[in-house]
């Protein structure tokens, strides 16, 4: 009896993964059975090479995943990405070595997270004013610190990260995508497997029972920011190494498409739902549907569309079966 | 016309609801007179509020008819039937706090001019309302959530009557009433009573409904057990029919005797408690806390157990007396638990699990190099599940589908489970069915007879007459008065909290 509810139990997770799933290989059939791109389509270049593109997004989904969870929400990471790639570009044009010009950029952007989960605890403001502030104020310092223009460096092995075709050639692909795949993993192991993913989730679900329950849920909320912030910090590493220069100008509006893959993966707005592996499966929509689109020529505009139509709908296919289980 | 004054005011016939499998309701029959009150009641999940939603139009019948002064009504909308002249007064009450009185009680049914608002004429309007019940001084200005809970519930009713409401719908109104708001309410009732308005009147506290209703209807497990006068029927009967023969006893006692000292708090006074407060509690004893909504006593538990800022006393914990401090987590380390009345607001995460819930106070058991033992985790929940009797399909259901009295189990069983010595319970069963009243009251004993100390917020006196050993009472944020609970009756225990006076003890 026991064992047949576990069973029950255990395929109905696997619908609520697979759901985006599906998403994700319909997305990749249709482009398969186009017959203008089937052919460019379907090589594996073509996969690591949106392997490759998805990884800077995919870093702040890994971070925004735990802020969403939360209950909150992190408007500033697209900033943060381009103060972090300026941060690292102007350490090793001043030439500091090319390990400690990375630490910096990751750091900078555990700062501006950590400031974040400051502010939000201790002025007591709701998330999405800070970040929103936050996303002017690190954009404004990016650009101040690149005099309003890119930010040259020479170039070392940190432009290796983001290389399409890797040396040595074992690699297959590119060292960023494998660590993205790293982190995602280690991250799915912190939210399921240890306390503080329990936290994460407790504090989404209902902050005033995890407070009564004597989780520190400031604390707990300030390490979310701070997280967020150096998947931010990384990302913008991988966005200098892609680049080969700072720019401060770089992924404007990215935060929409960061939140757009958490929500699409199974992200609650509210708070208490989510998955790393759904968002990332969110990631990996939107970026198929950006070079199947540009394969066939389609205008930006028609990509816009299509994205904003399937946020919608992974949206209202979700609630439908949370309310259905409710 | 005479004929049509004849016919009931409501009269539902053979009304049948099955939800997939499980029959919410089985053929039932309801009818409800002009001024009459006539309670429904029944167990949670019993099929009330299904009742309720199909005469509500929420919700379609499977079977059955419905007539309205005489003629045929199916609503097919919850705005037809207002329309219709049926209002529901829910629970949780249907106002939107930012906005006035005034356009609280006219939303939806602004008047108006091309779109532009006739305030004076709408004002007018709301001003009869509010006198309709009594309740003119009420400031059509202020927004909502200014409100008390009672004053809310006001406005909420001037808003039926707006609506010229025939039926009146109550589903548990008073239970976030004191005592004496409850009694306003009753008021209010008896003067709708009068303007002919049919009440449907939903609780669980019976000694209300005894107090109120003219006529009950007994709902079990969607079939109608019985119906009749209330003032030929005795609550044990009435209770007997709401549960068939579950519960023995509402109040089983379970033998416990106070020991020592436990906890003490001396000139206790929290950021949000307007004076000091001096309390003991001994291991074994269930100490009652009377008081009306607002008294000061939710606020002096919270004060304890550190989740209002202290400001001056301190409270002494354990044989060696050690002054309480720290946070939240060090309290529930030095043995303290306490239950929220917010139970759904604060007492359980809805959308987490019930082992989740469990064991969000106490991890330690289920950490190993800061990895979780899911499995160990999860047979904790099988085996509190198992102990507390919650009904439920598994520790990993999430605690939104469960009932009220099983939320507030596992609520409770997080007490248990992270091994508090003093529990500090507000409002433990507050909108829970009888049986799981009953069950929390018989645990409540056995902690007791377990050398644990308990402090139990109640607003309702039977249940602190019937289970505590000591009550102590507080108006207006002071502590009136403590005495054996054998020294103190409903009248008493009324008075002390009302007026904040103390009758002679009664010898």
């Amino acid at each position: 009896m026991k064992e047949e509810r576990r069973g029950s139990k255990r395929i109905r997770v696997l619908v609520n993964i697979l759901g985006p799933f599906l998403g994700l290989l319909l997305v990749i059939l249709i482009f398969s059975l186009l017959p203008q791109v089937q052919d460019r389509f379907l090589r594996l270049g073509n996969f690591k090479s949106v392997a490759t593109q998805s990884v800077i997004v995919a870093l702040g989904a890994l971070g925004m995943t735990f802020v969403i969870i939360s209950g909150g929400i992190d408007l500033s990471v697209a900033s943060n990405i381009a103060l972090s790639s300026c941060v690292i570009a102007f350490a090793i044009n001043a030439g500091l070595p090319p390990w400690l010009g990375l630490l910096a950029g990751i750091l900078t952007g555990g700062l501006i997270g950590l400031i974040n989960g400051a502010l939000i605890t201790s002025l007591r403001l709701v998330p999405f004013i800070v970040t929103l502030g936050m996303l002017g104020i690190a954009r404004g310092v990016a650009k101040w610190m690149a005099g309003n223009q890119k930010i040259d460096a020479p170039i070392t092995w940190v432009n290796e990260l983001m290389a399409r075709s890797p040396q040595p050639s074992w690699l297959l692909m590119a060292p960023g995508v494998w660590l993205m795949i790293l982190l995602a993993v280690v991250m799915v192991v912190v939210l399921r497997f240890m306390v503080f993913g329990r936290h994460v989730f407790a504090i989404g679900s209902n902050e005033a029972t995890a407070r009564l329950c004597g989780i520190r849920t400031k604390r707990t909320k300030i390490i979310i920011y701070s997280l967020a912030g150096l998947f931010c910090g990384l990302s913008g590493v991988m966005e200098f190494s892609r680049l080969t220069v700072g720019d401060p100008t770089v992924a404007v509006g990215l935060e929409l498409d960061i939140i757009a893959s958490v929500v699409i993966g199974g992200g609650s707005l509210n708070g208490g739902q989510g998955s790393i592996l759904g968002s990332m499966i969110g990631v990996f929509i939107m970026a198929f549907l950006r070079n199947g689109c540009t394969m066939m020529g389609w205008p930006n505009y028609i990509q816009e569309i299509i994205i904003g139509f399937i946020i919608v709908v992974a949206v209202s296919l979700d609630q439908i079966r949370y309310r259905r289980e409710a | 016309m005479g004929q049509i004054q004849k016919a009931p005011l409501l009269l539902m016939e053979d009304i049948s609801k099955h939800f997939g499998a499980t029959c919410a309701l089985d053929s039932v029959d309801f009818d409800l007179e002009r001024g009459e009150v006539h309670a429904l009641l029944g167990e949670n999940g019993a099929g009330k509020s299904t009742l309720i939603k199909i005469l509500s139009g929420a919700v379609r019948p499977d079977t059955g008819t419905m007539h309205l002064e005489g003629s045929r009504y199916s609503p097919s909308s919850p705005l037809e039937s207002r329309r219709t002249g049926i209002s529901v007064i829910y629970q949780e009450l249907n106002l939107a706090p930012h906005l006035s009185v005034e356009d609280n009680i006219m939303l939806g049914r602004e008047w108006n001019t091309r779109g532009f608002l006739r305030r004076r004429k709408m004002r007018e309007k709301v001003k009869e309302a509010l006198s309709l019940v009594h309740h003119a001084e009420i400031s059509l200005d202020i927004p909502v959530r200014q409100l008390s809970m009672a004053a809310r519930q006001i406005v909420e009713i001037a808003r039926a009557l707006l609506e010229k409401a025939k039926i009146l719908v109550m589903d548990e109104p008073t239970s976030s009433l004191s005592g004496e708001d409850s009694q306003r309410l009753f008021e209010i009732i008896k003067r709708l009573k009068s303007q002919d308005v049919g009440i449907i009147y939903i609780s669980h506290f019976l000694e209300e409904v005894q107090q109120v209703a003219d006529r009950f209807t007994v709902l079990r497990d969607g079939k109608k057990v019985g119906t009749g006068k209330m003032e030929e029927t005795s609550l044990d009967r009435v209770i007997q029919m709401m549960v068939g023969g579950e519960v023995r006893q509402m109040f089983p006692r379970v033998e416990h005797q106070a020991g020592k000292l436990y906890l003490e708090a001396t000139k206790l006074k929290g950021k949000k408690m307007s004076a000091e407060v001096d309390l003991d509690l001994r291991r074994g004893e269930i100490l009652g806390v009377a008081g009306l909504v607002g008294s000061g006593r939710t606020e002096f538990l919270r004060t304890i157990f550190g989740l209002d800022a202290l400001e001056s006393g301190f409270v002494k914990i354990g044989p060696e007396k050690e002054v309480l401090s720290g946070d939240i987590r060090q309290r529930i380390k030095k043995g303290l638990g306490f239950l929220s009345e917010d139970r759904q607001g604060e007492g359980v995460a809805l959308s987490l699990s019930i082992s989740d819930n469990l064991t969000l106070s106490y991890f330690s058991p289920y950490v190993r190099f800061g990895f979780l033992r899911v499995k160990q985790q999860r047979q904790a929940g099988w085996d509190w599940i198992e102990r507390l009797r919650i009904k439920a399909q598994g520790p990993k259901q999430p605690v939104l589908s469960l009932s009220g009295g099983n939320q507030q189990k596992v609520a409770l069983a997080r007490l248990l489970h992270q091994k508090a010595d003093v529990f500090l319970l507000d409002e433990p069963t507050r909108g829970i069915d009888i049986v799981s009243k009953s069950q929390i009251y018989e645990w409540m004993g056995e902690l007791a007879a377990d050398g644990k100390a308990i402090l139990f917020v109640s607003s309702y006196f039977p249940e602190l007459l019937g289970v505590c050993d000591r009550i102590a009472v507080f108006h207006r944020g002071q502590l009136v008065e403590v005495r054996p609970a054998a020294e103190w009756n409903d009248e008493s225990l009324l008075s002390a909290a009302t007026t904040g006076r103390t009758s002679e003890v009664p010898t």
